[in-house]
């Protein structure tokens, strides 16, 4: 071997084994950091399901789906609270999904960006989903309940978990449009289409998937709102059937109104009706992971 | 001779062996477009300026030139894509057959119907190969005969024999060239007098390629056809006139393009009459 092939030999000798010991321990820690961060979140969630199951499943009974509450935790049920809650998640569907997407097919689809107006929309849309939902509670009580004369009654609990929603579903309804790759658009202008054409047969088509999935989160976080409805006057006490312009109650708020109470029996049906509202906001979130692993495109 | 020297003589004897028979003289043919002094802006930017040029009939016209030098903006002045765009602004006057394409009175949906666009990426819709070809009829109301219109559409962009049997199946099942030919496809199916195709094979293999310029080459008995394209040698296959565009840097450091020189593809690939065409059909430059 020459020494010129000696030099390079020795330049091209490769190192496989292991360097830089200290970012490998700290790229440990890292990790460790990361799972204890998971196990926060997950054993948060374990401890709050098992103790509400074992609390609560004994109690899970006809008696709580169809009798109306009573005073005497043995009669006691949540029939109209449970009926409430589905009145207020079909009412909310039937109104915050129409507007959101409405809202936000505007915004994407026809909204001129340079124009003020529609920067201040879009500023102010994203600051109401940041507002707390007991400041709707205050509008609704001040404009519906009052303002307008409605009263309190579950059409106006409705309209107030709509404004609490809405913002969640522009948002999520505008990503989906956002999702629609542009060249879609352009390829149906190009044919003659009218934006009307457009919107309505490929960019809406190909959108609805992730609005839907969006919408149906919002929704969900919705059902689960409480106290938007105290101030709009959901009562804690209602023994008769939800109607639409009627007195009305809703789970969560059974549930707060039973853990208040003194004796035990109450805090087991609370856990009992916890699981409902848990069952049906599963349900919901359920439907939106079908929709959006069944419909989602792939561009 | 240096080594370049002898293969640019190459290239060009490849070119010019390759051109078919020849256009027809242009003085006999008639003028789809007549262009005069356009200007594009976007926003307060310059990006085409002072283009003056006669697009002809059943010819297939070819833009080439540099990247950034205007000619994509250029091929969406003639079917008003630029309007999509906020910021875009036209000067000067597009005549299509002798009426202003931006005169008050004209509707650019109305412009779109009898100028179709094939585009750079391929961009079948989300629905099947039949829905896609159906849309553009449908949604302009021809709705007679639609199985037949869908039919003869395949045909014409050579399509037919490989999708006959799965015309129910999604349009993304096909492969890259088979979506350009279905987009073509698609818009031959509302019957447009003109073909604009903006870089259509710059996404596909050679041999996609190839099958598109031979469409090229049938489609323009029919369709008057105008095409960007990067690649000068598909210029010089296909093409019957050749536009050369380049680009100059303006003082505030954006580049405006501009049309150099506009001639028969034979004169352009072998006599051009500009320096800067020369350099860049040569290959000294771009």
């Amino acid at each position: 071997m020459t020494s010129a092939q000696a030099a390079e030999a020795a330049r091209v000798s490769i190192n496989l084994g292991a360097s830089n010991r200290r970012d490998r321990v700290i790229g440990g820690i890292f990790f460790g950091f990361l799972i204890l961060s998971l196990a926060v979140g997950l054993v948060t969630l374990a401890v709050l399901i098992i103790t509400t199951l074992i609390d609560g499943v004994p109690y899970l009974t006809k008696q709580l789906l169809l009798n109306p509450p009573s005073a005497d935790p043995a009669k006691a049920g949540a029939r109209p609270a449970i009926l409430a809650s589905l009145y207020l998640g079909v009412l909310l569907i039937a109104f915050a999904v129409p507007i959101g997407i409405g809202t936000a097919v505007y915004l994407e689809e026809y909204a001129k960006k340079e124009r003020w107006y529609n920067r201040f929309l879009e500023v102010n849309i994203q600051n109401l989903a940041a507002v707390p939902s007991i400041v709707y509670g205050i509008l609704g009580l001040a404009f519906i309940v009052r303002g307008i004369g409605l009263g309190r009654v579950l059409l106006a609990g409705a309209i107030i978990l709509t404004l609490v929603v809405l913002p969640t579903v522009i948002v999520a309804s505008r990503e989906a449009l956002r999702a629609v790759p542009d060249s879609i658009r352009q390829g149906a202008y190009a044919l003659g289409a009218t934006k009307w054409q457009v919107v309505r047969r490929q960019v809406l088509p190909a959108a609805i998937p992730g609005m839907a999935t969006g919408s149906i989160l919002g929704v969900s976080r919705g059902i689960g709102e409480t106290a938007p409805l105290l101030l709009v006057g959901a009562l804690t006490y209602v023994a008769i059937n939800p109607s639409l312009f009627g007195p009305f109650t809703a789970l969560p708020i059974q549930i707060f109104q039973w853990i208040g109470r003194p004796q035990d029996e109450f805090k087991f049906l609370a856990a009992a009706a916890i699981i409902v509202l848990l069952l049906m906001l599963l349900t919901l979130n359920a439907v939106a992971i079908f929709l959006r692993n069944r419909y989602q495109k792939k561009w | 001779m240096t080594e370049a020297e002898t293969e640019t003589r190459q290239i060009r004897e490849l070119q010019v062996g390759r051109l078919h028979d020849g256009p027809t003289p242009r003085g006999s043919q008639t003028v789809v477009f007549d262009c005069e002094d356009v200007h594009v802006h976007y926003g307060k930017a310059l990006a085409l300026k002072g283009v003056s040029m006669q697009v002809y009939k059943n010819y297939v016209t070819a833009f080439i030139g540099p990247s950034g030098c205007g000619k994509s903006t250029f091929i969406r002045c003639f079917d008003r894509m630029n309007d999509l765009i906020d910021s875009a602004r036209i000067e000067g006057q597009i005549l299509y057959h002798g009426q202003d394409l931006y005169g008050p009175d004209v509707d650019p949906v109305e412009v779109r119907k009898l100028i179709g666009m094939v585009f750079q990426k391929p961009n079948p819709f989300p629905k099947s190969i039949y829905d896609n070809i159906a849309f553009g009829p449908r949604v302009l109301g021809m709705k007679d005969g639609l199985d037949d219109r869908v039919e003869h559409a395949l045909q014409r962009a050579a399509l037919w024999d490989e999708v006959k049997d799965r015309l129910k199946d999604n349009a993304f099942g096909l492969s890259g060239g088979q979506q350009q030919r279905l987009c073509i496809a698609r818009c031959i199916a509302v019957d447009p007098e003109v073909i604009l195709m903006d870089e259509p094979c710059s996404a596909l293999d050679p041999i996609s390629t190839s099958s598109i310029e031979d469409l090229m080459v049938e489609l323009k008995k029919d369709y008057t056809i105008v095409i960007v394209t990067h690649n000068m040698q598909q210029a010089a296959r296909v093409a019957d006139m050749t536009a050369f565009f380049s680009v100059e840097l303006r003082d505030d450091g954006g580049r405006t393009g501009l049309l150099v020189e506009y001639d028969e593809t034979t004169k352009i690939f072998t006599n051009p009459a500009d320096k800067r065409t020369e350099d860049y059909v040569t290959g000294r430059f771009g």
